[in-house]
């Protein structure tokens, strides 16, 4: 028998057995040219690696692990789907993916689960695509949504136990330091990524700019990175933006800002020194404005703002009306800027930020924060996850963290969008449990929670429009009528974990 | 004695139900929903329905409301006397006025629906808009011309057309128009309100303007976005340090009758019965866009 060098070797040999033939390199090189390519790109470096797929080998990934992502790129994010559609056509089956949050740009992954590549999605929130097609019971299983303190909780505790970390970067080095605030796809803060990087069994950076070593100042050191992988482009900047973070001239808005912020004053809790976190809404980023004249007019600082930090935030802190700003997530560019040049402006960790189990996270340091609601019923339970139709286009985000930690809960919302009303007798999905939210400001009325009579008794003082919620909702049913119940299926589609890992609702499928 | 502020009356166009639905949210003094220019005579038919139905199901609590419907000149006039009447709004808005008989015969129509539905005459008071020269020139007449008119408003853009000149930002065509209708609004005794500022986004021009207006004599200004009504209040509510003048003004009278001194003076000026009564005035303005509480005697602005 001709052996694959062509040697003609017995079948059996006495005194040696049965001969296995030489039969490898029968076609094309034997030799490892990628490995080769990383020593001639990147000499004596050993944490680089010259592509995705060579990474997951290096890692160890194995079908059924669990990997994670960051979404500080928002809908600018192509790391997610650049890994997993790289893991699919490696044949990995089963993977459970677990991202700080989903946007709609990662529609794209609905293929891998048909082909069960992933097998289950934990997020904060979900949008598009994505979530309509598991809302409507796509999934085998449920999907997971954890609040950005749960989430950080669940890795640190080890609920959450991640595999590998890919984490989108865009400023590294070979030996692994990184930020998000350099590089021309720049993303600002790495907030969620730090805790991913810090407890994950191994981590890949993924960058589309390597620089000099050393990389500093870094977000994520070099000790928590196994290899790094250049890729030509980890996220568009530009998708950072998506949630429209510039002064609204809505009316409507602009009139529940300056409701909220006469509440934040009213509230007992302007003081000098007080603290503040402030949503990207509308409403909730024209509120800093009128907060921002009350605080010159009244010589009052704050001392620090907190959460995803947006231009407006930055412009106050830059104008001396904020003393720091601590931030989880950058919402737009200026934030992104500001992160790179003012020295206050301190990037912090999802843990750090609201880890539940943290006396000290920083949420429990808030004074007032400002948040936005699809709904809320009379009960003031919050819901910022599933649409009138039930479908999911929400995310869970800092929400119940927040409400949790801060003396002053304002919720701000239209009391009718269009002509379903915001105020209802019972949300569809409970995110943020109303013992934990305090005031409502919306368009037509404000309402205080009655587990909290002593701000009720301020904010009468000051003579700002109080009513009972109960009023609210009658104000919106009288116009809308009473809303029909949405009609869902008995499936589960989705599980909702409150910050401390309980489960406070599930997502059913929508109604056929 | 005021009774009620008109600093602001908001437009809301309407065939527009969602603006037709929030338009009292504002916290503009009066709220007026359009049948007239804002609707286009392709939806004349479902504006009137809609605001009909609107005034009948909304509950708008204190705020004044007020309908500007169609001339009786044109198709739709009539219709909406009928329809409106019958809604009960607290005004009328007539467009177009000319002559003091537009006014007269605008009120007999109001009285016999009045009459035919059994609600009280004289219920829906009227307001007239005044846009052309002949208008102007009739101002006066038009002001005395019926029980239920309670105010007359300029309207700038008819007025320049019919001037044959355009609106400049300095406003000075208008001056002479502005000034007869304060005039003859004050002599009939009823409010005299300036017209829109159609620049949205000139929050300055909008300042400037109703700074003029509010110089002149106005009591208000009809606003066409919510944004402008801040500012229009702004300067049309009295200020702290005016209150505090006019408290001063008060005191002074008070402690010279008390005195039994027959002339008064303050920080070396005289004090006379128009300074007295500008100063009453002041506080009656004050206190009914609660920026005084005359009970406290607190100053809340």
């Amino acid at each position: 028998m001709l052996n694959a060098v062509d040697r003609e070797i017995p079948e059996y040999l006495e005194g040696y057995g049965k001969m296995k033939l030489f039969d490898k390199f029968k076609e094309g090189s034997v030799k490892d040219l990628d490995r080769f390519q990383d020593r001639l790109v990147y000499p004596n470096r050993k944490k680089i690696i010259s592509s995705i797929k060579r990474a997951v080998e290096a890692v160890g990934l194995k079908d059924g692990m669990t990997i994670s992502f960051h979404h500080h790129f928002r809908s600018g994010d192509l790391t997610i789907n650049l890994v997993l559609n790289e893991l699919a056509s490696m044949g990995f089956k089963d993977l459970i993916v677990s991202a700080s949050s989903l946007t709609d740009v990662h529609a794209a992954l609905i293929p891998l689960v048909r082909e069960g590549v992933i097998r289950k999605f934990e997020t904060s929130g979900l949008r598009g695509g994505l979530a309509e097609f598991i809302s409507n019971g796509m999934m085998e299983i449920p999907i997971q949504i954890r609040s950005h303190g749960g989430r950080a909780r669940a890795i640190v505790n080890g609920d959450l136990h991640i595999d590998v970390a890919f984490l989108g970067v865009s400023s590294c080095d070979v030996y692994g330091n990184a930020n998000g605030f350099t590089g021309q796809n720049a993303c600002g803060s790495l907030g969620y990524a730090k805790v991913d990087a810090e407890y994950a069994d191994h981590v890949v950076m993924i960058t589309d700019n390597l620089v000099e070593c050393p990389n500093i100042p870094f977000s994520i050191p070099q000790n928590q990175v196994d290899h790094v992988v250049v890729v030509d482009k980890v996220g568009d900047t530009a998708g950072i933006m998506s949630g429209a973070t510039r002064f609204t001239k809505n009316p409507r808005d602009l009139l529940i800002a300056r409701h909220a912020a006469d509440v934040v004053e009213a509230s007992g809790y302007f003081y000098d020194g007080f603290s503040l976190q402030t949503g990207s809404g509308g409403a909730s980023l024209a509120t800093t404005r009128f907060l921002s004249e009350k605080m010159a007019r009244r010589d009052i600082k704050a001392s620090f703002a907190l959460g995803g930090i947006t231009g407006q935030i930055v412009k106050m802190h830059e104008e001396g009306l904020i003393g720091k700003l601590l931030d989880v997530q950058s919402f737009d560019l200026t934030a992104v800027q500001s992160l790179r040049k003012n020295p206050n402006h301190y990037e912090i960790s999802a843990a750090y930020y609201a880890n539940p189990d943290d006396e000290g996270s920083a949420v429990n340091q808030l004074d007032v924060v400002i948040l936005s609601a699809l709904e809320i019923d009379v009960d003031f339970n919050v819901n910022v996850m599933t649409g009138s139709d039930g479908v999911i286009r929400g995310a869970s985000g800092g929400h119940c963290d927040t409400a949790a930690g801060a003396c002053v809960t304002i919720i701000v919302a239209p009391l009718l969008r269009g002509r379903i009303p915001t105020v209802c007798d019972r949300v569809h999905t409970i995110i943020t449990p109303g013992k934990t939210v305090d005031v409502l400001v919306t368009d037509q009325g404000i309402a205080v929670n009655p587990l909290r009579p002593e701000l009720q008794e301020r904010l009468m003082k000051s003579g700002l429009p109080v009513c009972s919620i109960e009023d609210l909702k009658e104000r919106a049913y009288k116009l809308t009528g009473v809303p029909r119940e949405i009609r869902v299926e008995d499936r589960i589609v989705g599980v909702v974990n409150y910050r401390d890992g309980s489960v406070i609702d599930v997502i059913r499928q929508v109604a056929k | 004695m005021i009774s009620r502020l008109r600093r602001t009356m908001l437009y809301a166009p309407g065939n527009n139900a969602g603006m037709v639905r929030d338009v009292h949210i504002y916290g503009s003094d009066s709220i007026m929903f359009d049948l007239e220019d804002s609707v286009s005579v392709h939806e004349k038919d479902s504006a009137r329905f809609l605001v009909y139905q609107t005034l009948r199901t909304m509950d708008y609590g204190r705020k004044e409301t007020v309908v500007r419907v169609n001339g009786l000149d044109t198709p739709y006039g009539l219709e909406d006397f009928n329809a409106i009447v019958r809604a009960k709004p607290d005004i009328i808005r007539l467009p177009k006025t000319e002559t003091p008989e537009d006014v007269m015969e605008a009120d007999r129509l109001i009285t016999g629906i009045e009459e035919e539905i059994g609600m009280e005459v004289g219920t829906i008071k009227m307001f007239a808009a005044i846009e052309s020269a002949l208008g102007i020139l009739n101002a006066y007449p038009i002001a005395k011309a019926s029980k239920r008119l309670v105010g007359i408003a300029i309207g700038a853009e008819d007025y320049v057309t019919d001037l044959k000149t355009t609106r400049s930002k300095e406003g000075v065509e208008l001056l002479m128009a502005r000034s007869q209708i304060v005039v003859a609004a004050r002599a009939a005794g009823i409010s005299a309100i300036d017209t829109v500022f159609s620049d949205v986004d000139d929050e300055e021009g909008l300042i400037r303007e109703t700074a003029l207006v509010k110089q002149l004599g106005f009591d208000g200004k009809s606003v066409i976005n919510p944004r402008q009504i801040d500012p229009v209040h702004k300067i049309f509510t009295p200020g702290s340090k005016e209150i505090h003048n006019a408290l001063n003004v008060i005191e002074a009278i008070k402690e010279a009758e008390a005195k039994g001194s027959g002339v008064i003076s303050l920080n070396g000026k005289m004090i006379d019965k128009p300074i007295v009564d500008r100063a009453k005035r002041v506080l009656d303005l004050a206190v009914v866009a609660r920026a005084y509480n005359p009970e406290s005697g607190e100053v809340l602005c």
